[in-house]
């Protein structure tokens, strides 16, 4: 059985409608890949996922369990736990105490907590920030500090968005490598991504998403190569700059 | 490791510190005094309540100015087991703490829904009603409020008349029991959820921090500390009634000596509490008699120097000063 | 019946003073953001200088009501520029911590100069009397004063909401940056909200000796309570502070004739709770 299940999953904003009935699984241990462009319903997927949004309609379930509408902290302790993109430090408390906090989920001895935190942010190379303040970290690292404290709650499922946005190649293919690192652990991990180029080879399945709707789900030696996915996201992102020949260009 | 050898220095300086104040009465010059004996005991009392405080405005971020409810109440269940049932006040004393978080919990749980002004002003007419409802609450004293009779001095009733070493270290007892406590929460779990949560409940959430639970108990455990707190008040005056202890004042009290020292910080409601309580009993001491006014006057404009001036309180002033140095230090060695 | 039509009417009158107070204070709130914690002490302070005018030069506080009016306003403005303003940017409490500082020094300053005593004008022109009208009792201070108040309140709410230096105010309220990129001198507006805030209850304590003995202690109450009307109406909503304002005198003036003077107040506040718990942002907040 699938550990996660996202069955007619709908979130309206007014009159957009941000998710519209979306459906797929994740097999426990793969890389799922969520990709789409700019504003297509990644992140409010995650949200509806992961308790901040409750979703007008359809059914999360986690490990057979519905847990639709259940708060947050609820879900986290389950072991559904994301990033935010839009990162968010602890701002006020060090970079250790940050990751202390996810630690904490899954004991509540100190020693242990600390074992575990200091993994963590060795694992994401933050360990020469250890005692800085969250808030004063650039943003870089700031985004590895939200891979790094998601990831000491233990969790069964890491939920990813755009963790490798920015970086350079040296550094994306060592997020890579840690990712894979972590699949390999048994953690099972859905990755919202624009760098496509760092998706497509680890991840085992991809689904798209397009205005609110799944357009394709499939391995990703199909996705490059469907019809739809390459009009609305690669059509508009990089058919556009491989025809014209230009190179750079903005991130979105 | 590096990290747990700063720690025990720290934790060596603080039982240095109370080794300290554990000794003060014996020096006759503090002895003497009665005014100076005053003055110490109110400053480790008012620490104790800021530090109360501290708990759920410092780390959990929740600022409250309805303290005074849970002071007042602690003061009246040590007073009425005193005034009203003639018994020791140590089973007031409890009664009154655990009244005090369950009120808290009560009273917080619709109150967290709020978000800013409206969470104070809210909090602000909290402290309101119970003081009118205790001013017109026979059972409780009313506005007359309760006077202690004259019975034996002693811990036993927790009482001295002659003297004041008993009451200090008294107080000295509470200090230690709030600020550890405090410091016991800092270092566990507990501790961290409390900051997360003030930092981004949303975040914290994230993590599997139930915040709401995180308020209400860290609540809890600053209200019962707080009527904790009201209770060595009460025995302190022999007296209580509704302005005393339940009053805007006396909640503000709570808030400023905590941000005067620094929120958030263990040092923080010591190092204010040990600022502003000697400057509000020797002003008062020297300019009361102008027709009085002079030492809330001079207390006013001091709250707004701190608040605009230093909004870290004296622990940023002192963390500046570290750091001034640290870094005279550090050019002196570059230069050489 | 006649009682209970009366004892409305009261609650009405003083709610309307209620409102005028709280105008101001909504006002400083809506555009930055900022409790006022010395909002009472300047309707203390305007009652003195009514209550001196009165006392001193014999002017009644019916005339004295401009020159409170305009003290105020220079207290307010300065109470932006040595204090509030540097709170910018700061935690969110520091203003209403900053201005309970000066509200600590405002009223002791007063306790200091003029004593704790309660001070009475006596022989002013509206003093004592009263109007009948359908077997309802009119005391005519109270009613110059909610008639004040009435106009006062009116008056802010057009400046706001239809004269240019409204629209201005009303584009700094909702992104300084922004009002400052079309031009706004949001540094002026500012001033100008605090002194305007100032005003409205200058004018209002201004008018009070009429009907009320001035003291030290006299503007704490009336400032908790204009608080109460600002977040009971919602944010920075002069319609809501007006309407909040008359709930609560009508409140404090049942629950005071019809159980007792001292629950006058918890009517009030248990109403504020009331209110808030079932919609946090206030009656005209969202
Ligand atoms: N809280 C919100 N309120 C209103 N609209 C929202 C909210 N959150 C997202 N939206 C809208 O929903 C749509 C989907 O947004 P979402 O953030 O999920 O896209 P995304 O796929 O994550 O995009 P990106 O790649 O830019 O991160 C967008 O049109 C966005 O403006
Ligand atoms: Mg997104």
């Amino acid at each position: 059985m699938a550990l996660l299940e996202v069955r007619e999953v709908t979130k309206k904003f007014g009159q957009l409608v941000a998710n519209d009935r979306i459906s797929f699984s994740v097999e426990e241990g793969s890389i799922v890949g969520l990709i789409g462009p700019n504003g297509a319903g990644k992140t409010t997927l995650f949200n509806c996922i992961s308790g901040l949004f409750k979703p007008e309609g359809g059914q999360v379930v986690f490990d057979g369990k519905d847990i639709t509408g259940e708060p947050p902290y609820r879900i986290a302790r389950m072991g559904a736990v994301r990033t935010f993109q839009v990162v968010r430090p602890l701002k006020d408390m060090s970079v250790l105490e940050n990751v202390l906090v996810g630690a904490f989920l899954r004991t509540s001895d100190r020693g242990e907590a600390l074992t575990r935190a200091e993994e963590c942010l060795r694992l994401c190379n933050l360990t020469a920030y250890r005692d800085r303040m969250a808030g004063d970290l650039p943003i870089g690292g700031k985004k590895r500090l939200e891979m790094a404290r998601a990831l000491a709650t233990g969790p069964r499922l890491l939920m990813l968005d755009e963790v490798m946005a920015g970086l350079n190649t040296t550094e994306l293919k060592a997020a890579l490598d840690v990712i894979l690192r972590l699949r390999d652990s048994g953690i099972t991990l859905m990755v919202v991504e624009h760098v496509m180029e760092g998706i497509m080879p680890i991840a085992d399945k991809v689904v798209v998403l397009d205005g609110g709707t799944k357009i394709a789900e499939d391995i990703p030696a199909r996705i490059v190569r469907d019809e739809r996915v390459i009009e609305a996201y690669l059509g508009a992102k990089y058919g556009r700059r491989l025809k014209n020949g230009t190179q750079g260009g903005s991130r979105d | 490791m590096m990290n747990t050898k700063v720690i025990d220095l720290k934790d060596a300086l603080w039982l240095l510190l109370l080794a300290v104040l554990a000794l003060l009465p014996l020096v006759p010059f503090v002895s003497g005094s009665f005014f100076g004996m005053h003055v110490l005991i109110l400053v480790l009392l008012f620490a104790s309540m800021a530090q109360a405080w501290n708990i759920i405005g410092g780390y959990c971020g929740q600022v409250s100015f309805g303290h005074s409810v849970f002071f007042g109440i602690g003061a009246y269940g040590a007073g009425m087991a005193v005034v009203t049932y003639g018994g020791l006040p140590w089973g007031g004393i409890l009664a009154g703490m655990v009244l005090a978080a369950v009120v808290a919990v009560i009273i917080s749980y619709p109150c967290f829904k709020l978000t800013g002004h409206y969470f104070a002003i809210a909090t602000f007419a909290i402290v309101e009603i119970f003081n009118r409802a205790f001013l017109v609450w026979e059972w409780v004293g009313g506005a007359l409020g309760l006077d202690y009779p004259v019975i034996e001095e002693g811990l036993a009733n927790l009482m001295w008349y002659e003297t004041k070493e008993g009451y200090y270290y008294c107080a000295l007892g509470l200090f230690v029991i709030v600020f550890g406590i405090v410091r016991w929460l800092e270092s566990h779990r507990f501790g961290y959820y409390m900051r997360a949560v003030r930092e981004g409940q949303e975040t914290a959430e994230s993590l599997g921090v139930n915040s709401t639970a995180v308020k209400l108990g860290a609540m809890a455990i600053s209200a019962a500390l707080a009527a904790l707190c009201g209770s060595f008040f009460v025995q302190y005056n022999l007296r209580v009634d509704p302005p005393m202890v339940m009053s805007l004042d006396m909640s503000m009290k709570f808030v400023l000596v905590t941000i005067l020292g620094g929120s958030g910080t263990l040092a923080g409601p010591l190092l204010g509490a040990a600022v502003l309580i000697p400057l509000q009993e020797y002003t008062r001491a020297f300019w009361g008699g102008l027709g009085g006014g002079v030492d809330l006057m001079i207390f006013g404009v001091l709250i707004i120097v701190i608040v605009i001036k230093e909004p870290a309180g004296i622990i940023g002033i002192l963390a500046g000063i570290g750091k001034s140095l640290a870094r005279r230090g550090g050019t002196a060695q570059g230069g050489a | 019946m006649e009682t209970f039509a009366q004892v409305v009417l009261d609650g009405l009158l003083s709610g309307m003073v209620y409102a005028l107070v709280a105008a101001g204070l909504c006002l400083i709130w809506g555009v930055m953001d900022v409790i006022n914690f010395a909002h009472g002490e300047y309707l203390m302070i305007a009652m003195y200088v009514s209550y001196w005018l009165g006392f001193l030069a014999n002017i009644d506080p019916v005339v004295s009501v401009i020159a409170a009016g305009v003290f105020i306003f220079i207290i307010g403005a300065l109470t932006y520029l040595l204090i509030i303003r540097y709170t910018v940017g700061k935690p969110p409490l520091a203003a209403l911590l900053a201005t309970f500082g000066l509200a600590m020094f405002l009223k002791n300053l007063c306790l200091n100069r003029f004593s704790p005593n309660f001070l009475i004008l006596s022989d002013t022109w509206l003093g004592g009397k009263t109007f009948q009208l359908g077997g309802l009792i009119f005391p005519a201070p109270q009613l110059a004063a909610a008639a004040l108040a009435l106009i006062v309140v009116g008056l802010v709410y057009l400046l706001i909401n239809s004269t240019r230096f409204g629209w201005a105010v009303q584009a700094t309220a909702m992104d300084r940056e922004a009002a400052e990129l079309m031009g706004i001198d949001t540094e002026r507006i500012y001033i100008l909200i605090f002194g305007i805030g100032g005003a409205c209850v200058g004018i209002a304590g201004g008018i009070m000796p009429s009907y009320l003995a001035v003291h030290p202690e006299v503007g704490s109450l009336f400032g908790l309570i204009a608080f109460v009307c600002v977040a009971m109406g919602g944010f920075g909503s002069i319609p809501g502070a007006f309407l909040a304002g008359l709930l609560v005198g009508v409140a404090e003036a049942l629950a005071g004739f019809y159980i007792a003077p001292v629950f006058k107040y918890i009517a009030v506040f248990g109403l504020y709770l009331a209110v808030v718990f079932l919609r946090p942002k206030g009656i005209f907040g969202w």
